[in-house]
This record gives structure tokens, C-alpha cells and sequence, in this order.
């Protein structure tokens, strides 16, 4: 009899302890992207409501946030001075976001362009040349023709950190041998010739 | 009266224990060995998905950055899930007429979430975050292996708790400079231990004492 209870006992604690791992493996709570049937589109997380303002976002620099000025007008200026750090944080995320179809130079010969997608035009042509700064940012926020918008991926910062590195790919291409201090030109082709 | 057992009954008494100590023991081995079995943590096991994607097609053949459909691996505790409008960002042009992508499609028209199958599931009691491991320079290949090869997507390692710990222990023998974050198939520039130890003081990566706190996971 004594035996019998012990062997239930552990039987019942061995079951105890399975169904306790269980629920400590998966406990019924919502992590990112973890589905609900609660909601009718099987989604645990809500949809932010369209016009929603979150907390330190009012974004009231409009040539800021979204590169027109007042009256709609894009701003021809970067709207903050122009640093190292933000030249190469934007090229830190044009190399992300914008290769695969502008590649790396931004002549428009990306991956995905050579597969099949619209080519792009090339950064360097007069048009894209004397655009305003607020062109770059504003086809970021909102997409232009085959390009989706990137307002999802890049913050407002980032969009024109990536703006200012286009200007940056553009000087690159109009370079020539005097834009190269005097001092420096020496170095020029050596970094090939190793 | 005559005796039950025969004489030798004595041996095999004897001999039936040690043969119950060995099973036990190889019991032991068994379990030990079946826990960290890839049967058990699901390791290297594809995992079905209702699009087959191929991360070896997109990053490998593409050449595309983790981040460029991973966005939120900087700055969340969770490395997301593309939604299907970046999948429609080169999919509204290429393979337009593919019924493979017809989930994707469909998703697309109709605002409903594709039911991707999740490949890396950590226990729930685990606190995990993306964003610090990839700021402290833990690569995404450290972890998910050459995702680049993968055909379809699997889980590299086991994801159990001594398999964190390894790195949790000697982080110097894992970390990466940032600007490698995402390169797949890295090779250290030198020793990597001593690239290791410079990197953990330039990152300030915590002591192992403090990065094996039970609270540093388990919060």
C-alpha cells in the first residue's frame, strides 16, 4: 500500500514538472510578432492609428521633417550642418538601403536592377545635379515611381544623412585632380600600385 | 529440504547488479547525450514556410544587407520580420507572375500578415536582445551560422543555455569589429583573441562575472 503511494506520488510530481515547462517555455503572454486569435486579423500587436503623435513627435520643423519649407516648396539647403559623422552614417545606411538597385557610386546598375527592376535614374545626370536637398530627402519619405518609400527603415535623421551622402557621391563624380590638395596628390594611385 | 536456486544463482545475483548500475549509467549517457541531440533543440531542421525563401538566393546571390529587411536589429530586442511591403519592394517588379509568391502577393493586396513558421523560438523565460549584441559587436553569423548558404532557412546552433554561455564566458573569442556586424564568412584580421580582448575593452563589454549573472538572462 505505502509503496503504491509513493509511486503515485511520483508519478504525479514527474507530470507536475513536465506541464510546469511547458508553460514556462511558452507562457501566455505576447512577444513581437507572436499571433493572437483575439484579434480578427490574427495579429497580438495594433496597428497605429493613422495620424497618431507619439510622445516627443510633434515634428513641427516642417523642413526638417518632411524637406519642404512652408509653402511646399523643397528646401534647397540641408536644414543642419553637414559633419563627417553624418556623411558616413549615411553612407553607413545608403550601402544598406539603396545599393541593391542605385549601387554603390549611384549610377542606378544595383543587383536588383540587373535582375529585372526599373533602372533608377543615375545620380549623376544636370536634372539630380542641381535637385534641392530636400528632393533626396522627400523621395525617401514618400517613394517616387518604382521606388517604395523608405520612411519605415530610415528615421528622419537617417534619411538626411543618406540625402547628404548622394551630394557626396555626386562631388565624387565630377572630381577632378585640382579638388586634390596639392600636398596630397602624391598619394593618388599609390593605394593601386601596392 | 532441497534448495530453490542452484548455486550459481549467486553470480547472476551479483552480476544482474552491476548490469543495473551500467544501465543506469548508460540511461544517463543517453539523456545527456538526447538533450543536446539536434532531435531535441531542433537544430538544422528546416523548418516549413508557406514561401520558400531563400536567404542563400538574397544574401548570397544578392548581395543584400541582413538590414535591409531586418531593420529593427539595432535598436529592438527583436530583429523583425519583414513586413510584406519590403518583400514587395523588389517583388512589385521582379517575379511578378511567380505562383510562389502568391502568398506574398496576396498578403499584400489584402493587408493580412503572412504565417511565416518561426525558426529560432527561445524559451519564454529568457530575456534575449538584439540590438545589445549587435551595438557589442556579436555578429549575425556568430549565431545564425552562414545564413548566406542556407537554402532554406534552419537554426545553426542549439540555442541552449550552455551554448550562450560560452560566449557569455569569453566574449573575447567571438566579437567582431562593428563595421563586420553582418559580413558573412569573417575572418579575423589577426589573432582573434587578441582583436577579442581589445574589442571588449573598446566596446566595454561586462565582465563574465556580470554577463553570467543568473539576472542578466533570466529577468
Amino acid at each position: 500500500m505505502r509503496t503504491r503511494f509513493q509511486l503515485g506520488v511520483l508519478v504525479l510530481s514527474v507530470a507536475a514538472l513536465a506541464a510546469c515547462r511547458q508553460d514556462m517555455h511558452d507562457q501566455p503572454k505576447f512577444i513581437p510578432l507572436r499571433p493572437s486569435t483575439f484579434f480578427s486579423d490574427g495579429r497580438s500587436a495594433r496597428p497605429i492609428i493613422e495620424g497618431t503623435v507619439a510622445r516627443g513627435h510633434l515634428d513641427e520643423d516642417t523642413a526638417y521633417y518632411t524637406g519642404k519649407d512652408a509653402n511646399g516648396k523643397l528646401v534647397a539647403e540641408f536644414p543642419f550642418a553637414v559633419t563627417k559623422e553624418i556623411l558616413l552614417r549615411g553612407q553607413n545606411r545608403f550601402n544598406i538601403y539603396c545599393t541593391p538597385c542605385h549601387d554603390y557610386t549611384g549610377s542606378g546598375n544595383g543587383m536588383v536592377v540587373q535582375r529585372g527592376f526599373r533602372h533608377p535614374p543615375s545620380y549623376h545626370i544636370d536634372r539630380l545635379r542641381n535637385a534641392p536637398a530636400g528632393h533626396f530627402f522627400d523621395v525617401i519619405t514618400n517613394g517616387l515611381g518604382a521606388m517604395q518609400d523608405y520612411s519605415m527603415q530610415l528615421t528622419p535623421e537617417d534619411r538626411w544623412a543618406v540625402a547628404a551622402y548622394i551630394r557626396a557621391l555626386q562631388y565624387s563624380q565630377e572630381a577632378s585632380i585640382n579638388d586634390v590638395p596639392a600636398a596630397e596628390r602624391a598619394q593618388l594611385g599609390q593605394g593601386a600600385a601596392k | 529440504m532441497s534448495q530453490i536456486f542452484h548455486h550459481t544463482a549467486n553470480y547472476i545475483a551479483k552480476m544482474s547488479l552491476v548490469l543495473l548500475a551500467a544501465l543506469l549509467l548508460f540511461a544517463g549517457w543517453v539523456m545527456d547525450r538526447g538533450s543536446r541531440s539536434d532531435f531535441v533543440t531542433r537544430a538544422e531542421m528546416v523548418r516549413e514556410q508557406p514561401v520558400p525563401f531563400s536567404h542563400a538566393h538574397h544574401v548570397g546571390g544578392m548581395g543584400l544587407d541582413c538590414r535591409y529587411c531586418h531593420t529593427s536589429v539595432e535598436k529592438s530586442s527583436f530583429a523583425n520580420i519583414p513586413p510584406t511591403k519590403i518583400c514587395m519592394n523588389c517583388h512589385s517588379q521582379i517575379w511578378l507572375t511567380s505562383p510562389t509568391l502568391e502568398p506574398v502577393r496576396a498578403s499584400f493586396r489584402d493587408n493580412t500578415s503572412i504565417r511565416w513558421t518561426r525558426v529560432h523560438d527561445l524559451p519564454d523565460f529568457v530575456y534575449f536582445n538584439h540590438s545589445i549584441h549587435v551595438a557589442k559587436g556579436v555578429g549575425c553569423e556568430t549565431c545564425h551560422g552562414r545564413v548566406d548558404k542556407m537554402a532554406l532557412t534552419w537554426q545553426q546552433n542549439s540555442l541552449q543555455m550552455e551554448w550562450c554561455l560560452n560566449c557569455h564566458r569569453n566574449p573575447e573569442r567571438y566579437v567582431r569589429p562593428r563595421e563586420f556586424i553582418t559580413t558573412m564568412g569573417y575572418q579575423p584580421a589577426g589573432d582573434q583573441e587578441e582583436i577579442g580582448r581589445k574589442l571588449v575593452a573598446e566596446y566595454h563589454i561586462q565582465n563574465p562575472r556580470t554577463l553570467t549573472s543568473c539576472n542578466t538572462c533570466h529577468r
